[in-house]
């Protein structure tokens, strides 16, 4: 069972340059959420910003990690991966609501 | 000697994926989702009133199997528009809190459109088709 501080470690030293946050959301060991800026991102599209983090736990995720909740962003100086200007570029958005 | 190349069960994936202009992947069904991220899709999209059809991928593991070899997508939901993988439900979720969501599914963003995901599910739109029973 990995613990968050192990999940951030391996995103850490496997995606260049990748600086991670990683939190257990459910206490559980299974349920993950992590934040992950890297320069690996740059000129990537979500979809495959987030399958570089996934390929990281290959089977685990589905397996030993059930989730793995993910934002990814290229640049820590950018907010949000400047996805044209949506909200005038504020760091409005949060993760969304969960009961 | 069966035929290693023939995979009916991924050949119905791709069929319903080019099928449908929308498509979510997902764990339950949009009445009774068995997932808390797959409920939290099916709402987004309810929410937009955007028709989807909708797959359970529990009733036989090896169309999670498949699915995720087609799509290079390791979890579940997934979402498809126009035979392109958008997301699982935090790329969505995303989509949905910048207004890309709508522009994607080719809908008009409501004027009213919260600003955060909902998470309960709306009543059921009219558009919705379940084809679940094809890939069992």
């Amino acid at each position: 069972m990995p613990t968050a501080e192990e999940i951030k470690q391996r995103i850490e030293t496997s995606i260049p340059g990748a600086r991670a946050e990683v939190e257990d959301y459910t206490g559980g060991g299974d349920h993950f959420r992590a934040t992950v800026v890297s320069p690996a991102f740059t000129g990537r599209s979500r979809i495959e910003q987030h399958k570089l983090v996934y390929a990281v736990f290959g089977d685990e995720i589905g397996g030993a990690i059930h989730a793995l909740s993910l934002k990814t962003q290229a640049d820590p100086e950018t907010p949000l991966r400047g996805q044209a200007s949506v909200g005038g570029g504020e760091q409005q958005r949060t993760a969304p609501a969960t009961t | 000697m069966p035929d290693s190349e023939s995979n009916p069960i991924r050949d119905a994936i791709a069929e319903a994926i080019s099928e449908h202009d929308t498509i979510l992947f997902m764990k339950g069904t949009p009445e009774a989702p068995a997932c808390g991220f797959s409920a939290r899709t099916v709402a987004m999209l309810q929410s937009l009133q955007a028709p989807f059809a909708a797959v359970d991928i529990l009733p036989d593991p090896r169309i999670r199997q498949e699915l995720s070899a087609i799509s290079g997508w390791p979890t579940i939901p997934q979402l498809f528009v126009r035979g392109e993988l958008v997301g699982g439900c935090d790329i969505v979720s995303e989509m949905y809190e910048s207004g890309e969501l709508a522009d994607t599914l080719g809908i008009p963003e409501p004027e009213s459109a919260p600003t955060t995901a909902p998470v309960a599910s709306a009543p059921q739109p009219a558009g919705l088709t379940q084809i679940e029973n094809r890939l069992g």
